[in-house]
């Protein structure tokens, strides 16, 4: 294999780079992971901001779902998980519609 | 009036006599056999609204009924195993099977809207009247401590079910 002259300088500035835009990427939105167990989201409260995703990740053998009355409707495989990008500054209680003793909240902020 | 008729039928019909007579502290493969019992009469009730039933709520309801009370059924299987536990027959179990019996046969001489009515609120009664016995017999009198974890569970996912359940009434209503 041939080793390209510049490689062992470019290299470091191309990580540089790449990490600088994966830094700036992460402080405009976030993934915010919340647990489904033995039907219950955790955590239970979440803070977020407008553009920021929530991943719910079910570890239950049962479907479940993220539903806001009159709002959005995420469903979540038994074993899988489920993304939602939170489009608006708003503070909304979560609910699953096969389970609705399960309850969750949600505050999203404008960045 | 009918719908508290159908109530009254499951509450003392269905589980309070049943369970009276289980006042004996139930053993673990006999608790094991009333749990997944009690899931196969949910399932029945449900493959019988599947059938019957035009309203798409009710439907929907029923199908969401087979899937948890298939998957939590599965799970009491593979527990059973691990633990080398043969789920024991009881009066108990015989009386759920019978009494759930006579419900269905009552709930195929309705149809429409009464059919989808007596289904819900009968969901509702058997529900509520399963979680009491899960809360105040089953649960208590387990000694497995994975079986108990198991019942807790259910315990969770049923009272899910009865709100469920109740949420469906509201709506057809």
């Amino acid at each position: 294999m041939k080793i390209h002259p510049f490689a062992g300088f470019r290299r470091p500035l191309g990580c540089g780079l790449l990490a600088v835009v994966l830094a700036v990427a992460a402080a405009q939105a976030e993934t915010i992971q919340v647990t489904i167990d033995k039907l219950v989201f955790s955590p239970k409260t979440i803070n977020a901001r407008v553009g920021d995703a929530i991943e719910w990740i079910n570890r239950d053998i049962l479907a479940h779902t993220a539903t806001v009355k009159g709002g959005w409707d995420v469903m979540i495989p038994a074993g899988k998980s489920a993304t939602l990008i939170l489009e608006k500054a708003q503070s909304v209680e979560y609910y699953c519609r096969f389970h609705p003793n399960m309850k969750g909240r949600v505050i999203v902020t404008t960045p | 009036m009918f719908s508290r008729k159908i109530a009254a039928i499951a509450a003392f019909g269905l589980l309070g006599a049943p369970l009276a007579q289980a006042a004996e502290k139930p053993t673990d493969p006999q608790i094991a056999h009333i749990a997944y019992t009690a899931g196969t009469i949910d399932i029945e009730a449900a493959q019988q609204a599947i059938k019957k039933s035009k309203n798409s709520k009710v439907v929907g309801f029923a199908n969401d009924m087979v899937r948890d009370h298939e998957a939590v059924n599965k799970q009491a299987l593979d527990l059973v195993k691990k633990l080398k536990v043969t789920p024991q027959d009881n009066d108990t179990s015989q009386a759920l099977t019978k009494a759930a019996a006579s419900e269905r046969g009552k709930l195929a001489k309705l149809s429409g809207a009464a059919f989808d009515k007596a289904y819900v609120e009968n969901e509702i009664a058997y529900h509520k009247q399963v979680n009491g016995a899960l809360e105040t017999l089953l649960i208590p009198s387990a000694s497995n401590a994975e079986l108990k974890t198991l019942l807790e569970t259910g315990l969770k996912i049923f009272q899910g079910h009865e709100q469920h359940a109740e949420h469906v009434a509201a709506e057809l209503k």
